[in-house]
């Protein structure tokens, strides 16, 4: 995928308008947009004792009513502000092991591309070798060593994420460092980081929000399959700790589906926000991929 | 009545890309007739038409009389039985237009296992003579496409194009892709083995070099149309279309590459198929162009043996007032 | 190499030998195999370095809950072997691998080794299943989505593509779980057993187990091949897409081929050449899916495995499950660029 530098201005408006012909985009954005608001705002509005255990004032595994719009789980909180409250961990994780995969990966892409020979070399193939391992189990070792908890989770997804993002960066590096202003910036001077930040990374920077975008979703499924599986923290309210207690209590055999499905199909939309975005924002930055 | 009869063919790619505008020609039993013209001009679209093969969305309209019945007005079922069987194709033999992952043998029995019935190893060994009325060895069958020279796949095409000995071959641009020497070879093979099986063809080409020495009838097309047609050999010799003219002087030189590509001698861009406005498409770049060419198209109209589509062969021509165009040159090229 | 020189060589290997074997296999071979030992060394040190040198002291791990004197504490050292310096540790470790000694479960009384030996078989027939039934499952659809690009069938199968692969795998296991054990709605409740591979205490025929195999395992492996076949579709659509404009595709049907003749002695097999590679490198998805799958239901396969190591976490077992899922993955990498020469022509030409 190679992309054309445009001029700034211009083809951001016509980027932006683009964007807003799409419906899948805007459907795409929508949702993130609703989400982000909904986790962000969340403060305002659920205090600390609806989300304590020890003062729910439901009835236990009580079904969707008036009163609780989602019914309540075992110890009879409201599922609704559960699910609102755990956009917040599910987001942050998220967003957080993206920015590091993306920093990581982009660093290691830039230089590969720069350097071309044996340090590039070298680091694509230790990128290939990162590549090799299936995801899942890696992280799941690591995120075990680590110890449980939202830190361990996010730098064990940003391990298993980085190696896209290296590959792009340093293809469109390579890309960018045969075009003649690249020599002439060199001619003038310009050292490597200066080339490789003043000169590369901007060029770059458009790919990297698209593959970032895209990445965000896989590691919002990664955190909620880590924290299904027990390795975040049980006392944080996340998707993934309300259906491993879907899992591990008795919601799944009392028929609790309001305890069930809602974080699902939250994840679900979340991941698809983020994917429709991100390919929306693909298509108008490189039109080979019109598909 | 001869073999192919088209009358007032009419190709339209939505949206509006009027690429084919009216165009008609025959074609008799054991003749060759070739298209020239740019690329744009349509002659490659004719081609396709011919057999149905243009794109579902294109829209058609006219009659191509192929052995008596009307292709267009064909049934599916009755159109795949005369396709290759009637009529074949010799594309460009370009790497593409085989099929990378299958042997040649294979895609040259394909049509014979197709059309005709006959088993396996007949099929074979009708494969392997065909392979070698084109001057490759009968072996190479098991090899694949990307395994033979330029000019190999391009004999193969022909042999391909031959298997169920149809009665009508149509040459798409059949040497674009070839170096001098090798094109004068397939040309050579082409009309030879054309002549002995008295099948008809047509070839299409940008080239008029190539099309005057192979072919018996030339039609020269521009911006949809056939603006001449006639006997190759007088055509070159006296051409009455300013395009033609422009065209055959454009004659490549022996040993000058250059002048092997498209006619360049002619400044200026076929028209938009778009917007091709009232008046004759060429005006904007001939060079013989009157004022009254901008509002008034000729047809067809018989000039010297053979017809041309240009004001100056009606037998009106000298009352047509004589208000000449300045110069090309002088007035800055074209528009 | 010029065209002529091509022509000649290729008239050289007329009949005779196999082609895979006349022209360079070996050397590419050796060099992808080389490829392959050189990842899987770096596996054993990442994981090496994530069991053994990470953690804090494995030994305070181990003896978290019981009291342990000194004299104990440094006989454990010795045991364990950290009290030796950390390449001797790796060179042990990597030696004791080779050797199939992975080392001792904490949780159960068994070696590593052997647990992982009872529970492979499960986790082969699952994701064996699975990928058979989503890559033909896949591939079709693909196929159909592809040719008639734009289509309704094509957009629902994209997007209904798009939304299975955004649904968390083990949220998707627990649903099917609910709804066909416990029931929902008008779906009787009991119609598949729920979870685990074989029902306790079945007595029966041979043929009797293997249907109740059978029976255990359709929910897992719809759960996988729901979420694993989104792949195999948008892989196969888009190689399809790629072939549409091809010119040897009109060549087919200027023969006289019918639509879909066309479509699957033409443009198939070389879609299929791309889609081919990324099957077998899905791999690694598909046993994170694996994972997921078969803790919601029980599945006794090293998936489940994997997750009752988490419970203290049993460092060794999950050393072992590391090592053991990550070797398939890195020997199903190279399979599957074998199976790519042995299937394109033109890679075996170079």
């Amino acid at each position: 995928m190679s992309l054309v530098a445009s001029p700034r201005t211009a083809g951001s408006r016509q980027a932006a308008a683009q964007f807003l012909r799409m419906p899948t985009a805007i459907a795409g954005l929508a949702i993130l947009v609703i989400f982000t608001g909904a986790a962000l705002t969340a403060p305002l509005y659920i205090h600390p004792s609806d989300l304590d255990v020890t003062q729910a004032t439901g009835g236990q595994l009580a079904p969707p009513s008036r009163h609780y719009p989602l019914g309540t789980d075992q110890p009879g909180r409201s599922v609704l502000l559960l699910l609102i409250w755990g956009a917040r961990a599910s987001l942050a994780i998220g967003v957080i092991a993206t920015l590091l995969a993306m920093v990581l990966g982009s660093a290691i892409g830039l230089v590969a591309g720069h350097y071309q020979r044996w340090l590039g070399r070298g680091l694509m193939h230790v990128t290939d070798w990162f590549i090799a391992l299936p995801s899942l189990p890696l992280a799941i070792s690591l995120a075990a060593v680590l110890g449980q908890g939202a830190t361990s989770i996010t730098i064990a997804i940003a391990i298993t994420s980085w190696t896209a993002t290296a590959r792009l960066v340093r293809a469109q590096t390579l890309a960018v460092e045969a075009r003649p202003f690249i020599d002439r910036a060199r001619a003038l001077g310009a050292g490597n980081m200066q080339i490789m930040v003043r000169h590369v990374l901007p060029n770059v920077a458009p790919l990297i929000l698209v593959s970032s975008t895209l990445t965000v979703a896989g590691a919002i499924l990664a955190e909620t399959t880590l924290t299904f599986l027990g390795l975040g923290n049980p006392t944080e309210v996340s998707w993934g700790t309300m259906i491993n207690r879907a899992y591990t209590g008795s919601a799944v055999s009392r028929g609790a589906w309001w305890y069930l499905l809602p974080p699902g199909i939250a994840i679900v939309l979340v991941v698809l926000g983020f994917t429709m975005t991100g390919r929306a924002v693909e298509r108008i930055l490189s039109p080979r991929a019109r598909l | 009545m001869g073999l192919l009869t088209v009358r007032d063919l009419h190709v339209t790619y939505p949206p509006d890309v009027h690429a084919v505008r009216g165009v008609s020609l025959t074609l008799d039993a054991g003749r060759t007739l070739g298209l020239a013209g740019e690329s744009g001009s349509g002659k490659s679209t004719v081609a396709l038409s011919l057999l149905r093969l243009l794109p579902s969305s294109a829209q058609v309209t006219g009659e191509i009389m192929l052995d008596g019945e009307d292709v267009l007005a064909m049934s599916w079922g009755r159109l795949r039985t005369v396709r290759w069987a009637d009529a074949s194709i010799v594309f460009q033999g370009a790497m593409s237009a085989l099929n990378p992952v299958r042997t040649i043998g294979e895609q040259i029995r394909e049509p014979i296992l197709l059309h005709e019935k006959v088993g396996a190893r007949a099929a074979r060994e009708r494969t392997a003579s065909l392979l070698d009325s084109v001057g490759v060895p009968a072996r190479r069958a098991s090899a694949y496409p990307h395994e033979l020279s330029g000019g190999q796949r391009q004999r193969v095409m022909i042999a391909m194009a031959l298997a169920c000995r149809p009665n009508l071959i149509i040459a798409d641009e059949p040497t674009t892709a070839l170096d001098v020497i090798v094109q004068a070879q397939i040309l050579h093979l082409v009309t030879d083995l054309v002549r002995d099986a008295k099948i008809s063809m047509i070839v299409i080409s940008h080239d008029l070099s190539v099309l005057a020495d192979t072919c018996d009838r030339l039609a020269v097309m521009y911006a949809g149309r056939i603006v001449e047609i006639g006997a190759s050999q007088p055509m070159m010799a006296q051409p009455r279309h300013p395009y033609t003219k422009a065209l055959s002087s454009a004659f490549p030189t022996i040993g000058d590459p250059a002048s092997r590509r498209a006619p360049s001698g002619l400044p200026g861009d076929p028209p938009d198929p778009r917007a091709i406005g009232p008046g004759c498409p060429f005006e904007p770049r001939c060079p013989e162009a009157f004022d009254e060419c901008r509002v008034r198209d000729v047809e067809l109209w018989p000039a010297g043996p053979g017809q041309a589509a240009c004001l100056r062969v009606l037998p009106d021509y000298a009352r047509i007032p004589r208000l000449r165009r300045a110069n090309l040159a002088q007035s800055g090229g074209d528009a | 190499m010029s065209d002529a020189l091509a022509a000649e060589l290729g008239a050289q290997s007329g009949s005779g030998a196999p082609r895979w074997y006349r022209s360079s296999f070996w050397p590419y071979f050796g060099g992808k195999l080389l490829g392959a030992l050189i990842s899987f060394l770096v596996m054993l040190v990442i994981g090496f370095t994530i069991f053994n040198v990470m953690p804090a002291d494995p030994v305070a791990t181990f003896t978290r809950q019981h009291p342990t004197s000194p004299k104990q504490i440094a006989n454990l050292r010795h045991q364990l072997g950290v009290d030796l310096p950390v390449w001797h540790r790796f060179l042990n470790f990597v030696g004791h691998t080779m050797q199939g000694k992975l080392g001792d479960s904490w949780q159960y009384h068994q070696s590593v080794a052997s647990l992982i030996g009872e529970r492979l078989w499960p986790t082969v027939l699952l994701i064996g299943s699975s990928t058979v039934i989503a890559v033909a499952l896949g591939l079709w659809l693909g196929i159909r989505s592809g040719w008639r690009h734009g289509s309704a069938f094509d957009r629902t199968a994209s997007g209904v593509s798009l939304v299975l692969w955004s649904v968390p795998t083990f949220w998707l296991g627990l649903i099917l779980l609910v709804v066909f054990t416990v029931g929902a709605g008008p779906i009787p409740s009991g119609l598949f057993p729920a979870g685990q591979m074989s029902t306790p205490g079945f007595s029966g025929s041979w043929l009797a187990h293997v249907g109740d195999t059978v029976h255990h395992l359709i929910l897992p492996c719809l759960t996988l091949v729901l979420v694993i076949v989104a792949q195999y579709v948008t892989i196969m659509r888009s190689s399809i897409i790629d072939e549409l404009g091809a010119p040897y595709l009109l060549t087919a049907r200027a023969k006289g081929l019918r639509d879909d003749e066309v479509r699957r002695r033409h443009a198939v097999p070389n879609a299929l050449l791309p889609t081919v590679t990324v099957i077998f490198l899905q791999l690694g998805t598909i046993v994170g899916g694996a994972i997921a799958v078969e803790t919601v239901y029980s599945w006794p396969g090293l998936g489940f495995l994997t997750f009752q190591a988490l419970e203290i976490p049993d460092l060794p077992l999950l050393e072992g499950t590391f090592i053991v899922l990550s070797a398939s993955v890195i020997v199903m990498n190279l399979i599957a660029d074998m199976v790519y020469r042995v299937l394109d022509p033109r890679v075996r030409a170079q």
